[in-house]
């Protein structure tokens, strides 16, 4: 533990060369294809999505693509050049109702039609919130098996964009988590994007498809070509480590991917990172296998600490591993104000924060 | 205006990874040769901005006023001695149909009275009665097709029983017991049915509109023939989704008819206290959908109507039917209606407009029923409720492990250590719990 606090000062210096990099987005780190899946082409996150959507299209005819502003490509560029592949009354705007959306969507889905609902920013989820708690979540369990709207997705854009305010910036996971009956799935880049949208939309339970905005243009990897799907509810470990698990999902695994590297560089501490993909319901057992190892837990979003889902995954961990645990368990969020325009460089869980959280866990004394 | 904020936000060009596919994305614009600014802007509003109706520039200052439109009239066919009150009407239905029709009436009438009484002995825990609203109900069911899918809000069992749905289903939902078909998850009256084409009723006002919306959408893409009813409430009417619903059923044309059951209360807000302007079936105009108004106590202008509009929706057109009638019973055995309503009020409605009273009148008249078959089947119909609900209340409630069933179609990690937590808890505290009543664990 002394190495650390020597080092301490050396990060401190590093801090002042990177700090623009910091400020300025985050180092996005590619994952690599799984060879079986054979060929690969280059997309960034919005193509990966776009093409995961054409293959459903594609795959099964019943699939409809809605929401608004969808049919001349999306604000984003997501649903380009679907509408004139399958038509338009495949690929359509509707009204701009949130909970008309998520209504309709149910509808298809009840009828056995395969509906993608789009949301055009995750912070306007809310106005669909009683259509998909009350209703999307609880279809099947209420019915008695009888009916259910298994075949909707819902997509969403999420997180932080450098710029996005109150109302383009958030990241409501943990409302949906509070809610049985709903898969709530985020990548961390394309090819993950891919096979776990597929997975989405072919799942027979209503799922909320959580897109970091951040990553749209600026993660580029080697996707596979072809239709594969990614298992929900499976975790992913992405770097192997000993000393200090950390837990994230979406762009802030890359915040901790980063730290997790430049302590392993500068000060020797290995850190194991686990991407959750999965938030509802979430794979405690990779988790929990990786904390009896590093006796360290780390869990890191963009969110409102209070009641984010750091707080269900401590308490879990807590339970399963607590002959394990060497230190607290360490939540490194946004903190418990709205997303705020300006102060956004402060409001984020930076990598010197996750960097400042290590040391901690690694000095923490009995 | 918040609209417009989010949209400030659509990328810059620099940002889009291809321009060449977005503008190939432009819709081929189709701009008017007019020789005036004038003539551009009223074909341009006419065309794309109000669907083809003829907009006109006005020079006379005037802002309308909602008291001088003229209120849509109420739809009626006989009065209620069941006289046809056009001597030229014809009747669309046969004796059979009509006598089918008046015994479901009864049998509602029947099931309400003695679930309840139940209810109020505190043998089932909760019920809506459908008191004064059977013949909305049973005549919006005739008149589509038995294979049309029915959303309801929560006071339609009428439609349901018309479609044939047992009265062994209705009471072992209301007992919540190991034969309920929706597994005993639900409060009483919330019923669904696969083979009846009727989605199971959920408590939570106005949600089933926009999905019988997105419904109908599937069904006009399968051109299967087939449309959706969609029961509500003028209370329901006020929530958010019933507008998103109208609005989306409306621009994405969809085989629909929206059923009001206006019936003056939302609990024990009166219609004063929901709307200002004429009723629900006043709203239609403004999201472009066809609208009647019907006398929802004439069970024949309710089954006219239902046909009328379903050959409407059938083209793809939505339909609004606002069927006034009166709530006869309280809102439910939660709720004391004297509280805020005179019984006079009741009494009134009962005494000069009851639907079932005036079906049967008019049956009566025409031959097809008689005071002797209307005593000996509300005696036999009675006699095999009590029956049906005897036997439901004998039969346990469903194994206790169900309840962890169907959250999602496989159970999750989570749910299986539950569950067996569950089991572990009821091996050492099983003293403490109904355990004797639920099938065998």
């Amino acid at each position: 533990m002394e190495i650390t606090r020597y080092v301490m000062k050396s990060l401190t210096n590093l801090g002042k060369i990177f700090s623009t990099r910091c400020v300025s987005g985050i180092a996005f780190v590619p994952s690599q294809p799984d060879p079986s899946f054979g060929e690969t082409s280059k997309m960034n996150l919005c193509q990966a999505i776009n093409n995961a959507m054409d293959i459903a299209m594609e795959s099964d005819s019943s699939t409809c693509l809605f929401g608004e502003d969808v049919a001349f490509g999306g604000v984003f560029r997501c649903t380009v050049g679907l509408q004139e592949k399958y038509g338009k009354d495949r690929v359509f705007n509707t009204p701009i109702c949130e909970q008309g959306i998520a209504g309709f969507g149910i509808g298809l889905a009840v009828c056995g039609s395969t509906a993608i609902a789009e949301i055009q920013f995750a912070d306007y989820i809310f106005p669909a919130f009683d259509q998909i708690v009350n209703e999307a979540a609880k279809y099947r369990y209420r019915s008695g098996n009888l009916f259910n709207c298994g075949k909707l997705t819902i997509r969403a854009t999420w997180g932080a964009v450098g710029h996005g305010g109150l109302y383009h910036s958030q990241s409501p996971e943990a409302y949906f988590t509070h809610a049985p009956g709903l898969k709530v799935v985020v990548p961390r880049g394309p090819i993950q994007a891919k096979g776990l949208l597929l997975a989405c939309i072919r799942n027979e339970n209503p799922c909320i498809f959580f897109e970091p905005k951040l990553l749209y243009r600026a993660a580029v990897e080697d996707v596979p070509v072809g239709d594969y799907e990614t298992e929900l509810g499976q975790a992913e470990v992405v770097k192997e480590g000993k000393n200090v698990t950390i837990v994230s999902w979406g762009t802030q695994l890359h915040v901790a991917l980063d730290a997790a590297q430049m302590v392993e560089k500068e000060i020797g501490v290995s850190c194991e990172v686990i991407d959750l993909r999965t938030i509802l319901p979430w794979d405690i057992d990779t988790v929990a296998e990786s904390v009896y190892k590093t006796g360290h837990l780390i869990v890191t979003h963009e969110a409102p600490i209070t009641s984010g889902f750091a707080a269900e995954i401590s308490a879990k961990v807590q339970e399963r591993c607590f002959l394990h645990l060497e230190a607290p368990i360490s939540r490194v969020c946004g903190w418990d104000t709205p997303f705020p325009h300006i102060f956004e460089p402060f409001y984020l869980p930076t990598k010197w924060r996750v960097i400042e959280s290590i040391k901690k866990l690694i000095d923490f004394q009995h | 205006m918040f609209a417009n904020f989010r949209r400030c936000f659509i990328p810059t060009y620099s940002q889009l990874s291809s321009l060449t596919i977005l503008r190939q994305n432009l819709p081929s614009f189709t701009v008017c040769n007019c020789n005036t600014s004038s003539d551009f802007r009223i074909n341009e509003f006419t065309e794309k901005y109000l669907s083809h109706r003829k907009a006109e520039f006005t020079e006379k200052l005037e802002i309308l006023s909602p008291f001088r439109q003229s209120t849509i009239p109420i739809y009626r066919v006989t009065n209620f001695e069941g006289q046809f009150i056009d001597p030229n009407y014809e009747l669309d239905f046969t004796s059979e149909l009509a006598i089918k029709m008046y015994q479901n009436m009864v049998t509602l009438q029947q099931m309400d009275k003695i679930l309840y009484n139940s209810q109020r002995q505190g043998r089932i825990s909760f019920y809506l009665t459908n008191t004064g609203e059977e013949a909305t109900q049973i005549g919006s069911a005739a008149g589509i097709h038995d294979d049309d899918l029915m959303y309801g809000q929560y006071r339609e069992a009428g439609s349901l029983l018309y479609r044939g749905f047992s009265l062994e289903n209705f009471m072992n939902q209301c007992y919540g017991n190991a034969k309920d078909i929706g597994g005993g998850k639900q409060m009483p009256v919330h019923y669904g049915s696969v083979e009846h084409h009727f989605v199971t009723i959920s408590s939570t006002l106005a949600t089933q509109l926009p999905q019988a919306v997105g419904s109908a959408y599937a069904f006009k893409r399968e051109r299967n023939g087939r449309i959706v009813m969609a029961y509500f409430g003028e209370g329901a009417s006020s929530e958010g989704d019933t507008h998103g619903a109208m609005n989306m059923a409306s621009t994405l044309k969809c085989p629909i008819i929206f059923f009001c059951r206006n019936n003056g209360y939302a609990i024990s807000t009166p219609t004063t206290e929901q709307y200002g302007g004429d009723g629900v079936a006043g709203k239609a105009f403004g999201y472009g959908i066809h609208v009647i108004r019907v006398d929802g106590n004439d069970l024949i202008a309710v089954y006219d109507a239902t046909k009328a509009a379903r050959k409407i929706a059938e083209q793809n057109e939505p339909v609004l039917i606002e069927a006034m009638t009166y709530r006869l019973g309280h809102h439910s055995t939660s709720d004391d209606s004297t509280v805020y309503r005179p019984s006079e009020e009741v009494n009134i409605w009962q005494e000069k407009d009851n639907p079932v009273t005036r079906f049967c009148t008019f049956l009566r008249n025409k031959g097809w029923w008689s005071d002797e078959e209307d005593m000996a089947y509300r005696q036999k119909i009675q006699e095999e409720i009590m029956q049906v609900f005897l036997c439901a209340e004998k039969v346990s409630k469903p194994n206790i492990l169900t309840m962890f069933d169907d959250v999602y179609k496989e159970m999750p990690k989570n749910l299986q250590e539950q569950r067996d937590e569950l089991i572990q808890h009821l091996n050492n505290y099983s003293e403490y719990y109904p355990i004797k009543d639920f099938e065998g664990t």
